[in-house]
């Protein structure tokens, strides 16, 4: 059984087709990469998922129920049932590359809104939660602090550990370290190489060609919008068969 | 010069129990005013035009018409037609102070209306991508993401456009409301002293403009120092 299954993918912006037919399935524990250059479609796809960005075709599954889609007059699906939508969205936490923590919450708060709001969980058990996630990320020292007065590294593991808060069966993550200093990437990703050995299933657009071959165990490279190779990390990076992934990984020191 | 301190200080009663009517129509039609800008304000940003449409106009046609015309339109206007004069409204339409905060309220809202839409409008994208992402409802992300941090960002501008209505509550004065400028204006005519009756009204409007100022510094310190420099 899958936990998330996504068929046949379509998006285009006006006449231009930025995903032709992408296909992803995720069992429980998956940790799948999605790399590829920029325009590759990879963070659309990603942003598809949840309906962030709709789709033009296709099919999206969460533990076999699946999302109910309409077509607008543009064309483009949105969801049939508001509710459904937003009860899937919930299980489906999302990582971004600008972290998008509300300003106006501090972490703590940040991490809290959603369990009390969306999942209708009390605030003392968010507030527990919350602290044991923060201290899992290594930000408890943070936890009143505004996002403002945080460093990217800080704020992205505090975004960590707000989509963890909702205890979701797949998280997603939209480069997560993209928009961060070298030297604050690593503690990101020590993060999430913890989720990945907890058995979490994840879903991550990268650059990071280290993660992607020792933490993730399916990759899928993207390349103008189809799936160009996919299979076990180490083999396709090791091995590449397509020339498109060739010149792709020549130009990434590795 | 001589400044006439004797017939200032016999006026001072009239002059305190004007401030007291300062303040009053200018909290009635400030809280007023508020409570009709946030949902004023909301239309602002709807994308749906029967939403938007409605809420444009009333902000286009009061600020772009001078209050003084508003405040006779309500005060002296509305009484010329019987229907107005016999309806249940009459004992309310026909009191000054209610026409001066009627219009004052109506007034700040319009102009409330379009601080709260601006400010709004300037939400960060990714916080409300994240709103969404985590499966809140349209409503639930209005009133606990966009609302909270937009009346936030909007209390500088709030402040200013507060303070602008103190300054335009002395058109009361006109419709006969005995507030400060009122008193400043009996005095004026009771004993011919123009500069001092006005010079002392000035004097309690600055004292109240740099109230207010420290009050909304106050507040900006508690609601917006998420956008304060980091102090530790």
């Amino acid at each position: 059984m899958y936990k998330l299954q996504v068929q046949d993918l379509h998006k285009r912006y006006g006449s231009h087709e930025v995903l032709k037919g992408v296909s992803l399935a995720a069992r429980a524990g998956d940790v799948i990469s999605i790399i590829g250059s920029s325009g590759s479609g990879k963070s659309t796809f990603l942003r598809c998922i949840n309906l962030l960005e709709q789709p033009h075709a296709g099919k999206i599954l969460l533990n076999d129920e699946e999302l109910k889609l309409v077509a607008g007059k543009d064309g483009a699906l949105r969801a049939a049932d508001a509710k459904q939508l937003q009860r899937m969205r919930s299980r489906l936490s999302m990582v971004f590359q600008h972290f998008n923590l509300w300003a106006h919450m501090t972490a703590l708060e940040n991490i809290i809104e959603a369990p009390v709001q969306v999942l209708g969980m009390s605030k003392k058990a968010a507030l527990e939660k919350a602290e044991h996630y923060l201290a899992k990320v290594g930000v408890s020292h943070r936890k009143d602090a505004y996002p403002g007065h945080m460093s990217g590294g800080e704020q992205q593991r505090v975004a960590i550990a707000r989509a963890l808060a909702m205890e979701p069966e797949v998280m997603l993550f939209d480069e997560p370290t993209s928009a961060l200093d070298p030297e604050l990437v690593g503690d990101v990703l020590k993060v999430m190489q913890g989720l990945a050995q907890e058995g979490r299933t994840m879903v991550v657009v990268t650059h990071e060609m280290g993660f992607a071959r020792e933490v993730s165990n399916q990759l899928v490279f993207l390349h103008k919008g189809v799936v160009e190779e996919t299979g076990n990390p180490r083999e396709v990076l090791a091995n590449p068969q397509s020339e498109r992934l060739k010149q792709f990984l020549s130009g990434s020191l590795k | 010069m001589i400044f006439d301190y004797n017939v200032i200080w016999d006026a001072m009663p009239l002059y305190l129990d004007g401030l007291l009517t300062t303040l009053k129509v200018l909290l009635i039609s400030l809280f007023f005013g508020l409570l009709a800008a946030v949902p004023l304000g909301l239309m602002r940003v709807s994308k749906n035009p029967w939403v938007n449409l409605p809420a444009w106009l009333y902000t286009y046609v009061i600020r772009g018409t001078p209050m003084l015309v508003q405040l006779f339109l309500i005060y002296y206007g509305l009484a010329q037609f019987e229907a107005v004069r016999e309806s249940i409204f009459w004992p309310w339409l026909s009191s000054a102070t209610f026409c001066a905060c009627l219009a004052f309220a109506i007034n700040t809202s319009a102009y409330t209306a379009e601080i709260i839409a601006g400010s709004l409008k300037a939400t960060p994208h990714g916080e409300i991508e994240a709103a969404k992402a985590m499966g809140m409802s349209k409503v639930r992300m209005y009133r606990r993401i966009l609302l909270p941090s937009a009346l936030r960002r909007a209390l500088p501008q709030y402040s200013n456009e507060v303070i602008m209505m103190l300054q335009t509550t002395s058109l009361a004065s006109i419709v006969t409301l005995i507030d400060i400028t009122g008193a400043a204006r009996t005095v004026n005519a009771q004993y011919y002293l123009p500069f001092e009756a006005y010079i002392t009204a000035g004097v309690f409007y600055l004292c109240l403009t740099f109230i207010l100022v420290r009050l909304f510094k106050l507040a900006e310190r508690r609601w917006l120092g998420y956008l304060a420099p980091r102090k530790h």
